[in-house]
């Protein structure tokens, strides 16, 4: 079953582009919340994962902080 | 496996090297944790020659490619731990394995410095930043603090003026050391109090930060807000060469061919001695130290 993504960044965070170019490149589905233009998603995010930090991935409720490429790889188990 | 040569980081300087070596088809290996280094974090550059105006990451992306064009051997994700000369070869140590060449160019770059404040670790990605570009927009209508009153931190300070309702500067030293003409733009906007000779000593909150604690002379400040943006410089990642000869900052001496005091090992760019810590020294110092390793190949064959 595929795994819900959410990538909560700001548009200007070099390690949110690392992180959405590289789920791109393993062709995965997410939704991106710009949490500097969505304050709602601000504080969604600040809320789940307790962190104040982006870029957030929230993979199926689990949440990993910064581009941490080996969580990330088996988290969606690549 | 013996490599001619191994390039220890891949920002300006690393990455200029490599493509270099490329062109003399050099047996050539790259380590590096990330592309780009610090030029990646920077906003906008507009002294880089050829584009009047483009960003960090834009520029890392131009490199890169102009790399890519090669067939370059690199190894990410395993953090270099030492480089030492062994007889007549280098041996570099990473967490993962060792490599052996006949010449190492350090262009291993620097780290941003850590204020060393009580609460600093615990409260880090719960109000402590160190990117005030990637963070600043969850900090919209709060206080925070900006620690360090150079360019860097007044490049936050005019980040924030924008996002934030209030933003405190402290700075260590007695007077800011900023550009006049941001120092000025920032108090032009209202929004900014500076605090000169004020040492953060703790950052407290309870699930978020929610104030600091700033030593100001005799006084000490119980300073409430939200955010802190930690703007303090850098230190050069020089440990990894143990052996080799460096300044008081801990940086790595060369001379003009960026030659260390160990045989077969150079260095190049943010991490050595040479003055001006800009992109493009870096690409011309990469530069000089691969032709300078290169040489010296033909001098031991």
């Amino acid at each position: 079953m595929e795994k819900k993504i959410t990538v909560y960044s700001t548009a200007t965070c070099p390690y949110c582009a690392m992180v959405k170019n590289f789920l791109k490149d393993n062709n995965i589905n997410f939704e991106n919340k710009d949490v500097g233009q969505d304050h709602q998603a601000a504080r969604e995010m600040v809320e789940k994962s307790g962190q104040m930090g982006v870029p957030v991935v929230d993979i199926d409720g689990e949440f990993i902080v910064g581009f941490n490429k080996p969580a990330i790889v088996k988290a969606l188990g690549l | 496996m013996m490599y001619d040569l191994i390039i220890i980081g891949a920002g300006p300087a690393g990455i200029t090297a490599g493509v270099y070596a490329a062109r003399k088809r050099m047996n050539f290996l790259m380590i590096s944790r990330d592309i780009g280094g610090q030029a990646f974090w920077s906003g906008d550059i507009e002294n880089y020659i050829g584009y009047q105006f483009i960003t960090g990451p834009e520029l890392v992306e131009k490199f890169k490619e102009h790399l890519q064009n090669f067939d370059v051997e690199l190894k990410e994700e395993e953090p270099v731990t030492n480089i030492q000369r062994k007889d007549s070869i280098i041996v570099v140590k990473t967490e993962k394995q060792e490599y052996q060449a006949k010449s190492v160019i350090v262009a291993s770059g620097r780290n941003p410095r850590k204020l060393g404040a009580a609460g600093e670790e615990e409260y880090r990605n719960k109000g402590v930043t160190y990117c005030a570009t990637c963070d600043g927009p969850l900090f919209a209508n709060k206080d925070v603090a900006v620690i360090g009153g150079g360019n860097s931190g007044f490049d936050a300070v005019l980040q924030m003026v924008k996002i934030a309702n209030k933003i405190h500067v402290i700075e260590i030293a007695p007077q800011i050391k900023a550009d006049p003409i941001m120092l000025e733009k920032a108090l032009k906007s209202g929004k900014v109090e500076i605090h000169t000779s004020s040492k953060v000593e703790t950052i407290y909150g309870d699930r978020f930060v929610n104030g600091i604690k700033v030593k100001k002379q005799s006084e000490v400040l119980d300073i409430k807000l939200q955010g802190v943006f930690v703007e303090i410089g850098s230190l050069p990642v020089s440990s990894i060469v143990p052996d080799a000869r460096k300044n008081s900052f801990d940086e790595i001496i060369v001379d003009c061919k960026c030659r260390t005091n160990i045989k077969g090992i150079f260095a190049a760019g943010d991490v050595t001695d040479v003055p001006a810590k800009q992109i493009i020294v870096a690409c011309g110092e990469g530069c000089k130290a691969l032709l300078g390793a290169f040489e010296y190949l033909s001098t031991i064959k």
